[in-house]
């Protein structure tokens, strides 16, 4: 009995999005095949992997992280220069700032924000809002503008305000990151809506909501799956888009990224666990299918290219 | 592949004479196709149909026992290509090297982290599962006296035998062929003396070949030598090459009935970097490999590859949960506080450690919401003020607190408004958001 290489036949492919302006752009998506599987397909880009800066000091990261950006995080500017320096491929910049139980920056200080650090990087930039769904809408219409030519990802765009974000990402030829919560139908449902009110489908980046390892990552890993699926397998044009994660955000709450050596012996050194966690959680997420990650730890984000070196 | 009933029904002897307590041999071939009766039960069946029908009521991936007493870990067994399509069932065993030139101080240290290296994590006691031990120098006595090091200081932690020389295996596989050890194992050229060894011990046998079609020529050949019970080695390294080969290995099993691959994976994750290792380590996790070996597994790594482990091995359709009832921690006594959470064990064991870090003698209510955390319950709608009330006051839990004051989690502090009217004569206190605050709640309180 000879083996015959049981392959799938696809019938469909993730769209190309590029982002960035300038020479150092960097495009996304363009696989034909479930991840990884080059014996069946082609992967013309490899997953990228964009550092966090966010527009206020870092107080309440865990120390671990802290620690790891302390050089450069008293300023937005500093801090992405730096992010570049440690090999990012993009920068990810959180205007976590402006969330009124932070500390209320108002949509012009954050676009400030946003310019000067779009300036004084050449990777592309992805920008967050806050998560405060109503604040969200005034503070990325204002920061779209002031980056207009820059070519981002704005985000995220969530069933309750996805119009005006949406709106501010296509105004000023911005990509759109499109956040729904660990559901298949609710993701195509998201970029069915956008698509409906004019957003080209090829312009979306799918953030199906991360969890941390040992805190739902699971649910994540396989909705991931199962759109990968639906969009190659069964040539879903809604479930195409590239898929992002964004994963430092979850991993550096959790207690295994924070409890001190003395505190949990049977756990390890945290130095090491904390890192573990945050590149463990990366390696979910790319084996699931993600084109784009977020994290926070530089050390932990050499671990994640490495493995992406590995993989391709 | 699975035979439908009048497939099954050729095989019969097609004399409805009734022995096997069904009316019709036809009838018999249906329960057997849905696998409500063993073939066992008609005493005419050929040898010939037992060996078909056998062989296709076989799971497409053989499952397989490394080790002997509590500690055993059986692998493969699989059924599914995605966890989402049903669920992983045997968890993938992590094996730590230990290698001839290690013998003495080095092996020992390794030896003592495996012992030490149970946790508890979600109500799962989660550990280090074998040891590989390992040939680097084709000294038959050292590698036999690592072998014995092993067994005598980790009595009962299955042994994997790694070389590629029957005379090394032959010497270590001496201190423990009562243990049901993996041989690892069968090349192109040893394959007659390891399959010899393997049949004569009854051990399992690792086959080695670079590539699947060699892999699939050397597993027919063991397997016509009468060893069954085969775990493959593709030879793949690379993270690359391990998504590939595993997925192919996989596939041809699930998908085609392929029996030359139809057997657990072993996986060789190794690598200088520790932090690199548990990334290859993962990799073999997710995709289909059932025995990872490393070099090396410090707490913090074992941490992670177990945590990942477990979330990929959960059953995708069914949380894990706990019992509802109102769990005494410490030395409680009715005036000690009470606590309210969900019955998903993430969130209940979460709770429980912070709890019991604190000290402070507590209940804990564990209120059943089909396993969801404690805000997707809420967002569900299974964790409303007035269920909580409802399972409050039928719980009985006034008989063993006094108080009458209920705590509840800091991410549904709007419930505590509409709490305070369906629980009258209740006080209900709004404790932290993170678990990890609880502690100095609790001690803030005293
Ligand atoms: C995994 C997940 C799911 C899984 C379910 C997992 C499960 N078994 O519960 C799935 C995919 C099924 C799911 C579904 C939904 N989800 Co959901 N989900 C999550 C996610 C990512 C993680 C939840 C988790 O496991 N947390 C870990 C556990 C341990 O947390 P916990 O129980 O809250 O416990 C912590 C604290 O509360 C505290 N604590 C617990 N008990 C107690 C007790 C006391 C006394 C104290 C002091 C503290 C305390 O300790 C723990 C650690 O700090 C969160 C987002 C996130 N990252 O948190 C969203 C989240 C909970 N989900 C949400 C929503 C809206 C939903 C859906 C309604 C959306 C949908 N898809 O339709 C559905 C509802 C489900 C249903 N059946 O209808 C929202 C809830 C928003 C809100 N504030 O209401 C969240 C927060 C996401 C978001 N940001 O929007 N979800
Ligand atoms: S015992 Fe065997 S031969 Fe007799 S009825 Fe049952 S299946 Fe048929």
């Amino acid at each position: 009995m000879a083996l015959v290489v049981p392959k799938e036949s696809y019938s469909g492919k993730i769209y190309e999005v590029q982002l960035g302006s300038g020479a150092k752009t960097v495009t996304i998506g363009g696989a034909n095949a479930l991840p990884f599987l080059g014996f069946e397909g082609t992967f013309p880009h490899k997953p990228a992997v964009a550092l966090e800066v966010m527009d206020i000091a870092p107080e309440d990261w865990p120390e671990t992280v802290k620690k790891a950006v302390s050089g450069a995080s008293a300023s937005p500017v500093q801090w992405a220069k730096f992010c570049q320096e440690q090999g990012a491929d993009m920068v990810a910049l959180r205007l976590i700032g402006t969330h009124p139980d932070q500390k209320n920056r108002s949509a012009e200080d954050a676009a400030k924000t946003a310019a000067e650090v779009a300036a004084a990087v050449d990777i592309p930039l992805v920008i967050l809002g806050s998560g405060h769904v109503e604040k969200d809408t005034q503070v990325l219409q204002a920061v779209a503008a002031a980056v207009r030519g820059k070519n981002c990802a704005i985000g995220k765009a969530v069933e309750e305000n996805y119009k005006t974000v949406a709106a501010a990402a296509m105004a000023n030829d911005h990509k759109l990151i499109a956040m729904s919560q660990l559901d298949v139908n609710l993701a195509k449902q998201l970029n069915i809506l956008l698509s409906q009110m004019g957003f080209a489908k090829e312009r979306i980046i799918m953030d199906p909501m991360s969890s941390a390892l040992g805190y739902g990552m699971e649910y994540t890993y396989s909705v991931m799956e199962r759109i990968r699926q639906a969009a190659l397998l069964q040539n879903d044009p809604m479930m195409q888009t590239p898929i992002i994660c964004d994963i430092g955000l979850n991993v550096w709450k959790v207690k295994e990224t924070i409890a001190p050596d003395a505190e949990m012996p049977e756990w390890g050194g945290l130095a090491d666990r904390a890192l573990a966690w945050e590149a463990i959680t990366a390696s979910g997420m790319l084996t699931a299918g993600a084109d784009m990650l977020i994290m926070r730890h530089p050390g932990a984000m050499a671990k994640a290219k490495e493995l992406i070196a590995d993989l391709m | 592949m699975a035979l439908s009933g009048v497939e099954i029904f050729k095989y019969l002897p097609k004399t409805n004479c009734k022995k096997c307590g069904h009316p019709t041999c036809l009838a018999f071939a249906m329960k057997l196709a849905a696998k409500q009766a063993s073939l066992d039960a008609c005493p005419d069946a050929s040898a010939d149909a037992k060996k078909v029908l056998g062989e296709a009521a076989a799971p497409p991936i053989r499952d397989i026992t490394i080790g002997a007493g509590d500690k055993a870990v059986k692998v493969g067994g699989e059924i599914c290509l995605f966890r989402h399509e049903k669920k992983f069932f045997n968890p993938c065993a992590f094996a730590v090297s230990i290698k001839s030139s290690e013998a003495g101080d080095a092996a020992a240290k390794k030896i003592e982290m495996v012992k030490t290296s149970e946790i508890d994590r979600v109500g799962q006691k989660l550990r280090v599962d074998a040891i590989a031990v390992t040939d680097d120098g084709g000294d038959a006595a050292k590698f036999a006296s690592v072998v014995k090091q092993v067994v005598d200081g980790a009595p009962g932690v299955p042994v994997i035998l790694v070389s590629a020389n029957p005379a090394v295996i032959e010497a270590g596989i001496a201190h423990c062929a009562d243990k049901k050890p993996l041989i690892c194992g069968a090349t192109a050229d040893n394959a007659d003396a390891m399959a010899k060894i393997a049949k004569e011990k009854k051990a399992s046998l690792v086959v080695s070949a670079a590539g699947l079609e060699a892999l699939e020529a050397l597993s027919d050949k063991v397997k016509a030598m009468g060893v069954e019970d085969l775990v493959l080695d593709s030879g793949a390294r690379k993270a690359k090459d391990m998504i590939e080969q595993y997925t192919i290995i996989r596939r041809a099993a699930i998908k085609k009935n392929f029996k030359p691959l139809g057997f657990p994976i072993i996986s060789f994750a190794e690598r200088g970097d520790s932090l690199s290792e548990a990334m290859a380590a993962a990799i073999g996790v997710m995709k289909y490999a059932s025995i990872i070996v490393v070099n090396s597994v410090e707490k913090w790594k074992m941490l992670a590859l177990l945590s990942l482990r477990q979330n990929i091995y959960t059953d995708p359709q069914v949380p894990m949960q706990v019992k509802q009832d109102i769990y005494k921690i410490g030395e409680a006594t009715d005036k000690s506080p009470l606590m309210i959470t969900t019955n998903f064990s993430l969130s209940y064991f979460i709770v429980r450690g912070e709890v019991e870090n604190s000290k402070v003698p507590s209940w804990i209510a564990v209120m059943d919401n089909e396993g969801l955390s404690v805000l997707t319950a809420w967002a569900a709608g299974k964790f409303t003020a007035s269920k909580i009330a409802t399972f409050i006051q039928e719980s009985g839990v006034e008989k063993s607190v006094t108080t009458k004051e209920l705590i509840i989690p800091g991410y549904v502090a709007v419930l505590s408004g509409a709490l305070e009217e369906k629980l009258p004569g209740w006080k209900i206190t709004v404790g932290p958001r993170e678990a990890n605050q609880i502690p100095t709640f609790l001690k803030g309180r005293a």
